[in-house]
C-alpha cells in the first residue's frame, strides 16, 4: 500500500534507459537527430512531452529543477510540469537559475550564464529546420546526411527579398560542431548566441516528432547568415520597465485598451534577482511600497 | 589553348554502352549505345511508350540500367561510370555540371518560393553566401531567358506555362552546366510560346556550347534545335544520324510513317 503507484520520475527504468541511449548518441553527434520511441505522457502533445521524457531519463534524486516557460517561473505549463516532477521523483525545485542544476525550458535560455553542472533541456515541437521548405522526411534526412543545406539559405534570400533584412525572429537556423544544421526550438534569434560554447549541456526533446538532439558544452553553434546580411540578435531598444536591464529579452505587456503598453524582462527570475539587488525600472512599485511601509512605520 | 579545346571537344561528354532496362517482363529500353560530345544537341524522338523517358533517366543516373553503362567526362577530364559514383557525388554533379528541364515546371522548380531563389539555390548549394550577388546574377539569368526583372520577387505559382518552362531553364543554366536533360520541354505550351522557348534554347545552346539531350515526340521540336537524332520505337533504336537527314530522308518504314505524320504547314 506505501508503495508509490509509478516509478521515480514517472518513467519506467526500461523507457529511461531507451531515452538516455538515444542521449548519448545525440551527445556524440552534436545536432543530428537521432529518433527514439517517444511514449504517451500524461500531457498533451504540445505541452512539452519530449522535454519532459529528457528531464526523466536525466534527473537524479539530488537534482534540484527549474522549469520555465516564455522565460518565466510562474505560467500554467511551467507550474504544472515543476509539480510534476516534484510529485513523482520528489527532487527539490527552485525558481532561481543558478541554484538549478536541470532546467527544462520553453522559449528561452535564461539571462544568467550557464554553467558546468547544469542540463538545459528544451522542450521542441518542430525539430527538422527544413521541414517547411522539403515536406518529405526521407529528402530532408538524405540532405542532413550529404549536408546538402543550400535550401536553408533559399528560405534566408527570401527573406530578405520580401522585408529587407532577415526577418526570421525565433527558431533561427543554427550550424552545429560545422556539421549538422539545427533548428534551436522557438527560442527568439536574441538567444542564439549564448547557445555557442556553452559550457551547459543543452538536450533538446520533440514527443511528438520523436526526435532527440543535442548540443554538448562548449560546442561551436554558429547562425546562419549571408555575408552582406549577418545575423543580428533582435531585441526591443528600452530598458525593463522594472528592473531596468538594458541587455535582456523583453516581453511586451499591454496594460490597457488605449494602447498602453510596457516591455518587461521575459525571464522573471532574472528581472526579481535585479529588483532585489535594488535595480529599479520607470514603472517599478518598490518606491510606493518603501512609501507605504514608512508610512505604516511611521 | 587552341588545341586543348580541340583535345576537349575531341572526346565524348557522354557514352553509353548497351543500356537496356527491364521492369519485370516488360522490356523499357534494350541495348542502346550512343556517344555525346560537347556542344552537341541530341533529339530522341519516338511515340509514347517508346522508351524515352526511361532512356534519359538512365541517363541521368536517376534510375539503375538492367544492363550496360553509361560514363561521363567529369570537369576535371576524368570519364567515370555513372553507378560507380557515390550519391553525394551524383548529387553534386546533377546540380552543378548537369541541368533537367521537366516538362511539368512545378517538377522543376520551388512552387512557393520567389523566382530569384529559385534561380539562386543553385549557387547557394555550391557555397554562395552573399545575398548581393546571388540577386544579381538571378537578375542577369532572368534577363537572359526574357523574364522581367520587377518580377524577380514573385512565386512561379503566378507565372504563365511559358514563363515558368523559362524560369526552369534559367534556374538550371545558372551554375554553367555542360550538359542539359530536356523532357519535352514545350509539351502544354501554345505554338508561338513554343517558337519563342525554342528560339531561346537555340541561342542559349550555341552562346554557352551545351550539350543537350532532349526528348520529344514533337519532330518540329528536333528538326530545330538537334543535330542528330535518335528514333525509338519498342525500346530499341531503330535509326539514328543527321537530323535533316533522318527527317528529310528516313529510311526505317516507321520513321517514314513519324515523319508523314507531321501535317502539312
Amino acid at each position: 500500500m506505501n508503495a508509490p503507484a509509478y516509478n521515480f520520475a514517472y518513467l519506467d527504468e526500461q523507457t529511461k534507459r531507451m531515452i538516455r541511449r538515444a542521449i548519448l548518441k545525440a551527445i556524440a553527434i552534436p545536432g543530428y537527430q537521432v529518433p527514439f520511441a517517444s511514449r504517451e505522457m500524461p500531457m498533451p502533445y504540445g505541452w512539452g512531452t519530449g522535454g519532459v521524457q529528457v528531464t526523466a531519463a536525466i534527473l537524479g534524486p539530488q537534482d534540484v529543477l527549474k522549469v520555465i516557460d516564455q522565460g518565466s517561473d510562474d505560467t500554467t505549463n511551467a507550474i504544472s510540469i515543476r509539480k510534476f516532477f516534484a510529485k513523482t521523483a520528489g527532487v527539490a525545485t527552485t525558481t532561481a537559475t543558478d541554484e538549478a542544476t536541470v532546467i527544462q525550458t520553453r522559449h528561452r535560455i535564461p539571462e544568467t550564464a550557464l554553467n558546468e553542472n547544469q542540463v538545459l533541456v528544451y522542450q521542441v515541437p518542430i525539430p527538422e529546420p527544413l521541414r517547411f521548405l522539403e515536406p518529405r522526411e526521407t529528402e530532408t534526412r538524405r540532405m542532413h546526411a550529404l549536408a546538402e543545406y543550400g535550401l536553408m539559405h533559399v528560405k534566408l534570400y527570401e527573406d530578405i527579398a520580401r522585408f529587407g533584412h532577415i526577418a526570421t525572429a525565433y527558431a533561427y537556423p543554427v550550424k552545429v560542431n560545422a556539421r549538422y544544421v539545427m533548428d534551436p526550438s522557438p527560442t527568439p534569434k536574441f538567444d542564439n548566441p549564448k547557445m555557442d560554447n556553452s559550457p551547459a549541456l543543452q538536450l533538446f526533446g520533440a514527443g511528438r516528432e520523436k526526435r532527440i538532439y543535442a548540443i554538448p558544452p562548449y560546442t561551436q553553434v554558429v547562425s546562419l547568415d549571408f555575408e552582406d546580411h549577418p545575423f543580428e540578435p533582435y531585441r526591443f531598444n528600452a530598458p525593463c520597465a522594472l528592473c531596468g536591464a538594458e541587455n535582456s529579452y523583453l516581453d511586451e505587456i499591454i496594460t490597457d485598451d488605449k494602447g498602453g503598453r510596457m516591455f518587461v524582462c521575459s525571464d522573471t527570475d532574472y528581472c526579481e534577482g535585479r529588483q532585489a539587488a535594488g535595480h529599479h525600472g520607470s514603472l517599478s512599485a518598490a518606491p510606493y511600497k518603501e512609501k507605504a511601509q514608512e508610512a505604516s512605520n511611521g | 589553348m587552341a588545341d586543348q579545346n580541340l583535345v576537349e571537344n575531341d572526346e565524348p561528354l557522354l557514352v553509353a554502352k548497351s543500356l537496356s532496362k527491364s521492369f519485370g517482363r516488360i522490356k523499357a529500353c534494350r541495348d542502346v549505345s550512343f556517344s555525346l560530345y560537347p556542344g552537341e544537341v541530341l533529339a530522341i524522338v519516338g511515340e509514347s511508350g517508346s522508351g524515352k523517358s526511361t532512356l534519359l533517366q538512365m541517363l541521368s543516373g536517376q534510375l539503375a540500367p538492367s544492363g550496360g553503362h553509361v560514363s561521363y567526362r567529369m570537369r576535371d577530364g576524368v570519364t567515370r561510370d555513372l553507378t560507380t559514383l557515390g550519391e553525394a557525388e551524383r548529387r553534386f554533379l546533377f546540380r552543378t555540371d548537369w541541368g533537367f528541364v521537366h516538362q511539368d515546371p512545378a517538377q522543376g522548380l520551388r512552387m512557393a518560393v520567389s523566382a530569384g531563389a529559385n534561380v539562386g539555390e543553385r549557387l547557394m548549394a555550391v557555397g554562395w553566401n552573399h545575398y548581393g550577388r546571388i540577386r544579381e546574377t538571378a537578375s542577369d539569368w532572368l534577363t537572359r531567358v526574357e523574364i522581367d526583372i520587377a518580377r524577380i520577387d514573385d512565386a512561379p505559382r503566378t507565372y504563365s506555362g511559358g514563363m515558368r518552362q523559362r524560369l526552369q531553364i534559367a534556374r538550371n543554366l545558372v551554375t554553367e552546366p555542360r550538359l542539359v536533360f530536356m523532357d519535352e520541354p514545350t509539351g502544354g505550351l501554345d505554338v508561338s510560346v513554343q517558337a519563342r522557348l525554342l528560339d531561346l534554347v537555340r541561342s542559349l545552346v550555341a552562346e554557352l556550347h551545351l550539350a543537350v539531350i532532349i526528348v520529344t515526340h514533337d519532330l518540329a521540336v528536333a528538326r530545330l534545335l538537334s543535330h542528330r537524332v535518335m528514333v525509338m520505337k519498342g525500346g530499341r533504336v531503330i535509326e539514328t544520324g543527321l537530323t535533316d537527314q533522318v527527317l528529310d530522308d528516313p529510311r526505317e518504314p516507321y520513321t517514314q510513317l513519324l515523319v508523314s505524320s507531321i501535317l502539312p504547314p
